[in-house]
């Protein structure tokens, strides 16, 4: 089973992208499971065609902990299995928390067990590694590989470099490594190479570039994966690549962070000098 | 009446706890710790923590407990608290030299998310942990669980980080004995020794928090399971847990990591347990009991019968820690007496609930985890009430306003001595248990006796 976390500033496509590469890793015949680990509850929309799940921690808090799984895990697209860890509303109480506890019960409920078959589980984290609580994929025993979606915007690229940290301080203590950058591309100039050139900077490879097109948008409205909207649009084979590309992937490092300076020196040298 | 505002009628509660009927996982686990010789148990948060639990167990055992802490402050809260602990774990070692330190977390480090085996590893690759020396964690926020639960989650991760299958067979066998006094633990390193069974027993609290006055001070006792000890478990024959919520999940990462099988028994208090729990050793080790048990257990049945007029029909309520509570209720219902109430605030689950309804049958009140707390257990006890209470020190409150004997067993005992010398479990265990409710009955008997049957002869 491999284990995977998906990170990233807020709002560039975690979510969308995980879910079409999810669809795209089923259509392959991969058994997948997501965990959802943002308190918006919105990670596992497109595979279940809507937003109908009874999240870990809303369950936890109506029936206390003698809940079963089945409770919690929804079977959507191809069958992929979707977990929402959920959480408090914005303003209260302590989402971080959230995610140790649901993640630790999902343990306790076998979630993980070899009797479900599963190949890859896929964890959707909330935008940045703001405390211990969004860093707990990442800890031992629980993802072994983060790929980080990202594109030429500078505070998405600002954003990765943080999160890099994050992941240096658990790849020095335990088996965590970053597989790749994953360019959401929003049409920034001289994107591909930017980016191409920033994981050059934090050893790592840019895994793949997704295009942007508004089918993603068209599917989303209509609550489906793109793969599962219109299988034979050119932006499901971008999805489809990027699948294969996570699948065959060999590349597994220890990110070097690179100092503000030479993140805006890079953009200088792609951005600024067309 | 110090609760004399608790009212009689029961009202539904959604939310509120008054009095609960538990205490904080780190108790259990600073505890559980405690039972390995030269071990530090290290609290990993503020430092009102781990003054609090050092402070119950003393209180308890009357006895120093030594423990460290991380010592938390604001900054600690924001950025986490690993610069605290693995400079802790530097000046621990540099300073107090124990084998081991058994880190064990709180609320507050819990809430800030800190990933203790990253830390340990983090203090290990930077050279703080000394050559042949050992730290472990567990986790254990008090928002969750109780002492018992804490308990039990330090004594999974002794199997977790220690015990180790080599494949050389030792011929011994694994006693995991729950959270039980520390002459409970002698009391059954007592009972292998006349069977003549080789025993690894774990944790050990025996002559660590009841050790001899010698006009010296020891940092570390006498007692205590020792780490090689811990480790060669994984080597073992067989396991025997005693006690589902405090010792279970250890004896089953025992069996899933080195392949050493076990049973899961009820802990030996009472008669009936406490055959069970030669049966299996009997078997297991496949060798006879001897006479001196059987004049043990045969003195036991000989004041069961000579006294059934005192015990049977007596009404009981009690209230404690679920593994307690299980055997306790076997052990009473043995001797005819009537269960009313069992409460524990361990949220011990559905299995045991059906466990002592298989003693006791459908009329008993039985509550535990959330809601179950001292308020509501004495409302229960308003509402019908029993011969004898049974419970820690904090039941006497209701045991002085309501007017009824309390039975002194469990947890936290503060304000009497006996129970870090004189074991509950075992056939000797048995006989004190039954002449403390002999002698509870009996005093209230001859209290309020009129002056035509007051009796010489009882």
């Amino acid at each position: 089973m491999r284990k995977i976390a998906i990170y990233g500033k807020g709002g560039i496509g975690k979510s969308t992208t995980t879910q079409n590469t999810v669809a795209a890793l089923t259509e392959m015949g991969k058994k997948v499971m997501i965990v959802g680990c943002d308190p918006k509850a919105d990670s596992t929309r497109l595979i279940l065609g809507g937003l109908s799940q009874n999240t870990v921690l809303d369950t936890l808090r109506e029936s206390g902990e003698d809940l079963d799984l089945d409770d919690v895990i929804k079977l959507g697209f191809k069958g992929t299995r979707c977990v929402e860890s959920g959480g408090p509303e914005p303003g209260v109480g302590c989402a971080g928390r959230g995610i140790i506890t649901s993640i630790n019960l999902l343990e306790q409920l076998g979630a993980y067990s070899e009797k479900f078959g599963i190949d890859y589980v896929f964890y959707d984290v909330l935008g940045d590694v703001v405390c211990g609580g969004f860093a707990m994929p990442m800890r031992e025993g629980k993802a072994k590989e983060i790929y980080i979606v990202v594109s030429g915007e500078m505070m998405a690229m600002y954003a990765a470099n943080n999160i890099c940290k994050g992941i240096v301080k658990f790849a020095e203590a335990g088996g965590v490594r970053l597989g790749g950058l994953i360019c959401n591309s929003r049409k920034v100039d001289n994107e591909r190479a930017l980016i191409g050139a920033l994981a050059d900077k934090l050893g790592t490879q840019m895994i793949h570039f997704v295009p942007r097109d508004n089918v993603v948008q068209r599917a989303e409205i209509n609550r489906k994966t793109v793969i599962d909207f219109e299988a034979t649009a050119g932006q499901a084979n971008e999805y489809r690549q990027l699948a294969r590309a996570i699948d065959q992937n060999q590349m597994f490092v220890i990110p070097k962070p690179i100092p503000m300076d030479e993140l805006e020196a890079l953009l200088i040298k792609f951005g600024m000098d067309q | 009446m110090l609760l004399r505002h608790t009212p009689e009628t029961l009202t539904d509660r959604s939310a509120l706890t008054v009095n609960p009927a538990k205490t904080c996982q780190p108790v259990g686990a600073m505890y559980a710790a405690l039972g390995i010789h030269n071990c530090l148990p290290h609290s990993h948060g503020s430092q009102g923590c781990c003054a609090y639990h050092r402070s119950a167990l003393t209180r308890h055992y009357k006895d120093p407990v030594m423990a460290t802490t991380s010592s938390f402050t604001e900054g600690a809260s924001v950025f986490g608290g690993q610069a605290n602990l693995v400079e802790a774990i530097n000046n621990i070692f540099a300073i107090y030299g124990p084998d081991i330190v058994a880190v064990h977390t709180t609320c507050l480090s819990e809430v800030i998310g800190d990933d203790l085996g990253q830390i340990i590893n983090k203090a290990l690759a930077d050279g703080k942990i000394p050559k042949g020396k050992r730290v472990i964690h567990t986790n254990t926020p008090s928002f969750k669980g109780s002492h018992v639960t804490g308990f039990a989650n330090m004594t999974q991760s002794m199997v977790q980080y220690l015990s180790e299958h080599t494949g050389k067979g030792t011929g011994q066998i694994n006693i995991i004995p729950g959270f039980v006094e520390p002459s409970d633990m002698a009391e059954i390193k007592r009972n292998l020794s006349m069977m003549g069974i080789k025993g690894v027993l774990f944790p050990d609290t025996s002559e660590v928090v009841n050790g001899p006055l010698d006009g010296r001070f020891h940092m570390y006792p006498k007692g205590g399971a020792t780490v090689s000890q811990i480790t060669s478990a994984g080597d073992s024959a067989f396991t025997v847990s005693l006690g589902r919520t405090a010792s279970l999940s250890a004896a089953k990462l025992l069996d899933t990591k080195c392949g050493v099988p076990f049973t899961n028994l009820d802990l030996p208090i009472g008669i009936s347990a406490m055959d069970a729990f030669v049966d299996c050793l009997r078997k297991t080790a496949g060798v006879s009991v001897p006479d001196s048990i059987m004049v043990e257990r045969g003195q036991v049945v000989d004041v069961m019968t000579d006294m059934h007029q005192y015990f049977y029909g007596k009404k009981a309520a009690l209230v404690g820690d679920p593994d307690q509570l299980v055997s306790l209720v076997q052990f009473l219902t043995d001797m005819d007496m009537k269960i009313l109430y069992v409460v524990t605030g361990t949220p011990a689950g559905e299995k045991f609930e059906e466990r002592i309804r298989s003693f006791t049958g459908d009329d008993t009140v039985i509550k535990y985890g959330a809601g179950a707390d001292m308020f509501y257990f004495h409302q229960l006890v308003k509402s019908g009430k029993p011969d004898l209470i049974f419970g820690n020190t904090y039941a006497k409150y209701i045991a002085r306003d309501e007017d009824i004997p309390l039975i002194r067993i469990g947890f936290p005992i503060y304000d009497r001595v006996g129970h870090q010398y004189f074991p509950v479990v075992g056939y000797r265990g048995a006989m004190r248990l039954m002449e403390k409710i002999l002698n509870a009955v009996m005093d209230r008997q001859d209290r309020d006796a009129p002056e035509e049957s007051f009796e010489l002869v009882m």
